[in-house]
């Protein structure tokens, strides 16, 4: 067995565990919840250590037949790309259930239903980048979608049945588009000589630049809209705004990181013509995104909001990382993914530290907070900073890659795109100025700093945004040859240098 | 080239002293600046021992680096952290730690009635740390980092006490500009990885001769709106004033000595670009030239005595951005301007802290006046920075100074008659903005209440780093021109193949003669004026004075073109997210759940179908899920 399986079924244990406790005993309930997700992330350390990097190629593969009927497999393994991403979420999930240890009470549902989605939806989390079959990969990207719905919805403030439904709907009509694309692939696959849903077989499939090109859209539609891209995104601020602290985090910083997933590795690897062709277009939606999302982010008066959009900003960046089609590029994007998830952790915890002390997420609400809770303000600012990609924070690497990969090819797309980092200022220091600088605003005099629990969750956050920015060898040694793999089968190599000897 | 496995030290020290500060918090209150000044003192004292060890060495292996581990590596783009100290650079390093020590110790007693005082001296070294980061980087890449790492820290100081709003505001306009400048700085990089493969400056130093004569202007312009961004120049400028808002020490440190320098240093490193491009160079003088004459406008209409000094700053680093751009002798002469910079405004810095310290924080010189009998120590030494920042022989600015003006002028032709004359009505209004505030400060009869101020004279710990800071202003113009010693010093790294500069236009002589003579008409206009001072600002003042008060309308231009089109812009399409796009989505979905009978009658084909029942099921789930559940 896999020790991908064991990861997936460490988290179903714990739900099952968790099933036959008792509803009142929230305590134990938490506590179970917190030391499996702790199991999971030293598992999956184990398999980091045991991940021969320098490796193209998917590792600690495993295949057994689930729908013989259709050549459907259970199918996983891991590439560097889908590596980085499993562990994002199994580091990120022990810190929100840590960080919001009393978010679910006052929800509609019990603390022990909160955990219970909480672990099942770790468990597809691993699962949606694990798998190598496409059809057990969209089987777990809809799945997905339950847990999170019934989250927002269930244990969300404000509109949040309106919102969870909202999500929902658009990520089923993603889907649908998917689904149709997917079929018309294993098709095609079927008249070429044996049905499969094999990533690795249907990558060699010949297709005809027409078919590439629906086949193609159906994919890339499902993927721009859970990353989400302009203009798919208006489903994910009002998610945002009534998710709880814990599950935004988990949905911007991992959920939303399968679009983009999805995009290297299904768009990109099974219809590299299309991809050419769509590239241009792409590219487009990727910068408006980028200055779209930075210009809303200035404007929003929630600070949940003002996060999300933020999130589209830099999924824009992601977006154009990854069709810039270089390997700075390529590579840069997908460290994005890992620096964003827990740049956003950081943004959403913090916001949600500061909406359940004030009882309100609007920014004018705060102020002052700098003098009254010291921890609490300099954790939201370093978060912050890691938002506007501040040199020595890992995001700056990330973004630092995606734009110098892009100018090689693009140069004029890259240099819309670097005048995101002035707004990428602006909105970070405008939310700042209002929410820590100024008087205390009546109210917050008496707001408390960070517990000892709280200040143990957001610290390794914090260590990893700054180790990583120092020292971003060991992920990036990781996701270099995959990406390589990525660009040679899709034709693509990187521009020579202009004025070379 | 020498290898070093101990520079890291030098920036490893202040980071890790000021992480300290930052997390131990309260506990660290006690002997927190103490540590801090500590450390300060010992990174001059390593880079002392660095220079003497430099000077002991000869050629091509005064230069040290150090290679600290692969940072960033991914296809051929590949980047070392490692660090680079040669004849420039340890100039840099020298006056950030000589400075800077100076500053942490006047800033002990300055901040000793702060109840924030550690976290000021946490900042303070961050400072030093992103500063000498700025200056060791061996790479472009390096150097960014740095280079956003005093942005931060600047940010953090100017908002130091950001309680108030105008003060948050300060600081975050001056990161916003900032930022500006780092689209250029981040763009020039961009440039540089696509043109020669690497961001090293020995890298690019090496391929600039190969790059297409476009390439390189391109690079040229952008490292300029880098410089600008952070040296507080046109158009970028308009941040500078209001960053006075920050505690005086920080002024005198970060936005007088070192930190608004950094864009003289980034165009000197980057010699073979603007060498190789003529366009850059025009540019460069350009824009040094509209600054130095917006800088010392405003500075004639300032009654805030640190706003004046901050207009003042503008204005000399115009002289030295003026001077990089005058091609390679150039470099030296802005180099040499920027040291002697560093000693007298520092000292004047210090010199207005030391008056607002006895003067209950006031800044409006009009209620100044006759100070010089109270604060004797003060007037001294601030005097001796005002005789060298006009440039009186044998003060450090008359040798610096004059050397640029020279040089403008050596420029040859039109262009040369043109900043030739510039430099010398920039030398000219200088003297009689710096005569004016001298006179309003210390001279004259007593503009303040008896009743409400005791002005005193500043403990030891202050008045010994302004003492220091004045001998520096009397001797160091000397020392770096005896013997072209800096010229000398700085060649290898700005001037590798020796050029010369232009024919002389005048003898040198001349240039000085005719520098002292504006400097008199400025010196005796300004005494005549202010013979008298009213304590309010006359009203009935010409349009010229009126727009001069308002910093020559930058605000309101930026207002005007920027911020308020940018507000509208972004209120514009909030309001369009919603409506539209949002709309549409809306719009759609209830389109679809109205007509799906309608649709289903279109659909043939088996993958349609079989969507399409997809769709109906997964509609009638979710209608499902959210009738009963929620």
């Amino acid at each position: 067995m896999s020790i991908l399986t064991v990861l997936e079924l460490l988290p179903l244990l714990g739900t099952l565990v968790i099933a036959f406790l008792p509803k009142s005993a929230n305590r134990t309930i938490k506590q179970v919840a917190f030391v499996i997700s702790l199991v999971v992330a030293a598992v999956s350390g184990v398999m980091a250590y045991r991940f021969r990097s320098g490796t193209p190629g998917f590792q600690f593969v495993e295949s057994r037949p689930w729908i013989a009927a259709f050549h459907i497999n259970y199918a996983v393994g891991a590439d560097g790309i889908a590596l980085v991403l499993i562990l994002l979420t199994t580091i990120l999930v022990p810190i929100v259930i840590l960080a919001g240890w009393n978010e679910a009470e006052g929800g509609r549902w019990s603390v022990k239903t909160y955990y219970m989605l909480m672990l099942v939806l770790e468990t597809m989390m691993i699962g949606v980048f694990a798998a190598t079959d496409v059809f057990l990969f969209y089987v777990i990207f809809e799945a997905m979608l339950v847990p999170v719905y019934f989250l927002i919805g269930g244990y969300g403030r404000g509109e949040r049945a309106a919102a969870a439904l909202k999500f929902l709907l658009y990520s089923l009509f993603g889907g649908l588009l998917m689904l149709a694309a997917l079929i018309g692939t294993y098709i095609i696959s079927t008249n070429q000589g044996g049905g499969t849903f094999d990533i690795t077989k249907l990558s060699m499939l010949q297709i005809d630049k027409p078919t590439q090109n629906f086949l193609f859209l159906g994919f890339f539609i499902a993927f721009a809209i859970k990353a989400p891209l302009w203009p798919f995104h208006t489903w994910l601020p009002g998610a945002a705004k009534s998710a709880t602290g814990g599950t935004s985090v988990l949905l911007l910083g991992v959920l939303d990181k399968v679009g983009t997933y999805g995009m290297i590795r299904f768009c990109m690897t099974l219809f590299p013509d299309a991809t050419k062709t769509f590239t241009p277009v792409i590219i487009v939606l990727a910068i408006i995104s980028i200055l779209y999302g930075a210009f809303l982010a200035i404007g929003q008066k929630d600070i949940n909001s003002l996060i999300a959009f933020t999130s589209i900003s830099h999924f824009g960046f992601i977006t154009l990382g990854i069709f810039a089609m270089t390997s700075q590029g390529l590579s840069g994007a997908t460290f994005y993914m890992v620096n964003h998830g827990f740049s956003t952790a950081a943004l959403f915890l913090t916001a949600a530290w500061m909406v359940k002390r004030r009882g309100s997420s609007q920014i004018d609400d705060f102020g002052g907070l700098q003098r009254v809770t010291p921890v609490l303000a300099w954790s939201f600012f370093i978060a912050g900073l890691s938002a506007l990609a501040l040199p020595g924070l890992s995001s700056f690497v990330s973004e630092f890659l995606v734009l110098v990969g892009t100018f090689t090819r693009y140069p004029v797309a890259a240099i819309f795109g670097t005048l995101g980092i002035v707004l990428a200022a602006l909105y970070v220091l405008l939310a700042v100025q209002r929410s820590l600088h100024g008087e205390t605003k009546p109210g917050n005099e008496n707001m408390k700093d960070l517990n000892l629990r709280e200040k143990v969750t957001i610290a390794p956050v914090i260590a990893v945004l700054i180790f990583l920015g120092f020292y971003p060898k060991p992920v990036l040694n990781v996701i270099n040859p995959t990406s390589t793999a990525v660009m040679q089968h899709a034709g693509a190599s990187d521009p020579a240098v202009k004025a070379g000897k | 080239m020498t290898t070093s496995t101990h520079l890291v030290y030098l920036i490893a020290l202040p980071l890790v002293s000021a992480a300290l500060l930052l997390i131990l918090g309260r506990l660290a209150d006690k002997w927190g600046h103490l540590l801090a000044t500590l450390v300060s003192a010992s990174t001059f004292a390593f880079a002392a021992s660095e220079f003497f060890a430099m000077r002991s060495r000869s050629g091509a292996a005064r230069a040290t680096t150090q290679k600290l581990f692969d940072w960033i590596s991914v296809g051929t783009f590949k980047v070392d952290a490692a660090l680079l100290l040669d004849q420039l650079s340890i100039c840099f390093v020298l006056l950030i730690t000589g400075v800077g020590t100076l500053i942490h110790i006047y800033s002990i007693a300055y901040m000793s009635h702060d109840r924030d005082r550690r976290r000021f001296f946490a900042y303070l070294n961050l400072f030093i740390a992103a500063m000498l980061l700025l200056v060791l980087g061996n790479s472009y890449l390096n150097l960014y980092v740095g280079w956003e790492g005093v942005g931060l820290a600047s940010y953090l100081l100017i908002g130091f006490w950001n309680q108030k709003p105008a003060y948050a505001t300060a600081a975050k306009k001056a990161f916003v500009a900032n930022r500006v400048g780092d689209v250029g700085l981040s763009l020039a990089i961009m440039i540089a990885f696509a043109q020669f493969g690497t961001v090293s400056f020995a890298g690019v130093a090496a391929g600039a001769p190969h790059a297409s004569s476009a390439a390189l202007a391109a690079m040229g312009a952008m490292l300029l709106l880098a410089a600008a961004g952070k040296s507080a120049q046109f158009p970028l400028q308009s941040w500078l004033g209001d960053a006075m808002a920050g505690p005086t020490p920080v002024s005198a440190l970060i936005h007088a000595a070192t930190m608004v320098t950094a864009g003289v240093y980034l165009i000197t490193r980057s010699n073979f670009i603007f060498d190789a491009s003529s366009t850059a160079r025009l540019l460069v003088v350009i824009v040094g030239t509209i600054t130095l004459l917006f800088g010392a406008i405003i500075g004639t209409a300032k009654d805030d005595i640190k706003k004046a000094l901050a207009a003042s700053t503008m204005s000399q680093i115009g002289y030295m951005i003026l001077a990089t751009g005058l091609g390679p002798i150039g470099y030296a002469f802005a180099i040499m301007h920027l040291l002697t910079h560093g000693f007298f405004k520092a000292g004047m810095f210090l010199g207005a802290g030391s008056v607002m310290h006895g003067m209950n924080d006031e800044v409006n010189m009009r209620r100044f006046g006759g100070l010089n009998r109270f604060l004797p120590i003060t007037a001294i030494t601030f005097g001796f920075g005002y005789l060298a920042i006009i440039g009186v022989p044998p003060f450090a600015g008359f040798y610096s100074k004059d050397k640029i003006i020279e040089t403008a002028f050596n420029a040859g032709g039109t262009k040369g008659y043109i900043l030739g004359i510039c430099a010398l009505l920039g030398a000219g209004l200088t003297a009689f903005y710096m005569t004016r505030l001298i006179v309003m400060t210390f001279w004259g009869t007593p503009r303040w209440s008896r009743d409400e101020q005791h002005p005193h004279e500043s403990p030891a710990l202050m008045w010994v780093p302004m003492a220091i800071l004045a001998v520096g202003s009397v001797a160091s113009g000397f020392l770096f021109t005896s013997g072209n010693s800096m010229v000398h010093w700085l060649a290898p790294v700005v001037n590798p193949s020796g050029a010369e500069g232009g024919a002389e236009l005048m003898k040198p002589i001349v240039v000085s003669l005719l520098a002292l003579g504006v400097v008199v008409i400025g010196v005796a206009y300004a005494i005549f004026k202010y013979r008298t001072v009213p304590v309010e600002a006359p009203e009935k003042v010409t349009v010229f004075t009126r727009i001069a008060r308002r910093d020559l309308m930058q605000d309101a231009f930026n207002e005007a073109v920027l911020m308020r089109p940018g507000q509208k812009l972004t209120t514009g399409l909030v309001w369009a997210d919603y409506s539209f796009v949002d709309g549409l989505v809306r719009a759609v979905g209830f389109t679809l759940g109205t007509s799906s009978q309608a649709v289903r009658k279109i659909q043939n084909g088996y993958a349609r179908t079989y969507a399409l029942v997809m769709l109906v099921g997964v509609l009638a789930l979710v209608a499902t899920i959210w009738m009963v559940t929620l």
